[in-house]
């Protein structure tokens, strides 16, 4: 599950780093953004491409 | 001033949850969220959607109820630790393979560990009681308290008023009368609710949230055991059982075929760790071998896959038999007839 995966990044990782995040499941659209805004981080970009489904995530201060 | 009290909600993305964490911010309770993911959660598969289900939200529940609480959630990797509690439930399953009472059990006991861990003062859940037939109901909620190690420190908005006190209404934390009393099936009180706080969409309150109350998924569960020798599996195993047609035409190998487009695009990410057949001749199905084939067992699994085929009536179908080294075995079958795929392979 691609949000757990970054759940877990995430922690070892400093407010301001920007992790981009390569998914294979599509539902990582939807729930990334929605992890990141509840635990107080940024969505940079959200794309899909050749069934790829790719998140850029600024971390936050949460 | 009073010390502001932390409760972990067990988040499952359902109603009962969202509506257990409103009551208790009504409250002035602080919540964060705990949601678990065993591999079989309804609620993480969003891999290969079927057309089917193209229309309903591709969303994980759980996190979209927290957005809708603005509450923080904390989803939980527990696939490893969860196996010991589906070999071994000591209450045994329910009517497939569901051990509801020791999983609710074990979640509640992970949620006491993260409480205590983070220096929260209770659990709260949106059980109700009567709603389900193992783990909700009055004789089994307070085995869920007492194996768990919670005791009273796990409270219950939704039917709290049907239970005895909790040690947060004890002291004050929460008010008795600003709990509920809802118990058995009926939704209309949660429903109820749910306009009452404003909620108009919400995961709808039917079915279940894991695979494995559902009885074909038991049964290839099941089959896989017993293909193994064994009651083990790993991430990928219990994942590749959600999407597909299953069929298993001898002991040792079983195909799963690809139903449609999404669930071609799924499988086809496990091509380096099982060989495939496909058809190149006509509009086909990606198809999986999980399994060692004989030469003969070779024949007959192409034929097999050849009838899902858009030449399953031509005299002949072109496919291909990739390893997973990538190695190419081009193959011309003939489709079996519709009366020769046997009833007993399908899982």
């Amino acid at each position: 599950m691609p949000v757990i995966r970054v759940q877990d990044k995430v922690l070892q990782m400093h407010s301001g780093d920007v992790l981009e995040a390569v998914c294979t499941d599509p539902g990582a659209l939807n729930d990334i953004p929605a992890w990141s805004r509840i635990n107080g981080h940024e969505v940079l970009e959200t794309r899909s491409e050749d069934d790829l489904y790719y998140v850029v995530v600024r971390i936050g201060d949460g | 001033m009073s010390k502001q009290r932390k409760a972990v909600a067990l988040i499952s993305g359902g109603l009962d949850s969202l509506l257990a964490v409103r009551v208790m911010q009504e409250q002035g309770i602080y919540v964060e969220g705990i949601n678990f993911f065993t591999g079989f959660c309804v609620e993480g598969h969003t891999h290969a959607i079927r057309k089917k289900d193209r229309n309903k939200p591709k969303r994980n529940n759980a996190l979209w109820c927290a957005e809708q609480l603005g509450i923080k959630l904390h989803i939980l990797d527990i696939i490893e630790e969860y196996k010991q509690v589906l070999f071994n439930p000591r209450y045994g399953y329910g009517a497939n393979l569901n051990p509801c009472l020791d999983c609710k059990i074990f979640m509640v006991k992970k949620a006491k560990e993260w409480m205590e861990a983070h220096d929260f003062d209770l659990i709260i859940t949106g059980e109700v009681i009567g709603q389900r037939p193992m783990s909700q109901r009055k004789d089994t909620m307070p085995v869920v308290q007492r194996d768990s190690g919670v005791t009273d420190r796990l409270l219950r908005p939704l039917c709290a008023r049907n239970l005895p006190e909790t040690l947060p209404e004890r002291e004050g934390w929460v008010k008795r009368d600003g709990l509920y009393d809802f118990s058995g099936r009926t939704r209309k009180p949660q429903m109820a609710l749910a306009k009452k706080f404003g909620f108009e969409d919400y995961a709808q309150p039917a079915g279940g949230c894991c695979f494995l109350t559902d009885k074909q998924y038991a049964v290839k569960l099941t089959d896989l055991w017993q293909s193994r020798g064994a009651r083990e599996y790993e991430l990928d195993d219990i994942m590749l059982l959600k999407v597909g047609r299953h069929i298993r035409p001898a002991p040792n190998y079983k195909l799963i075929v690809a139903r449609e487009e999404g669930e071609g695009k799924f499988l086809q990410g496990y091509k380096r760790q099982y060989p495939q057949l496909r058809v190149i001749s006509h509009g086909g199905p990606l198809t999986l071998v999980d399994g060692k084939l004989s030469a003969d067992d070779l024949q007959l699994a192409a034929r097999i896959v050849a009838r899902y085929c858009q030449g399953k009536m031509e005299p002949e179908v072109e496919m291909e038999y990739i390893d997973t080294s990538g190695h190419v075995q081009p193959m011309k079958v003939v489709p079996l007839g519709p009366m020769d795929v046997k009833p007993e392979w399908m899982l």
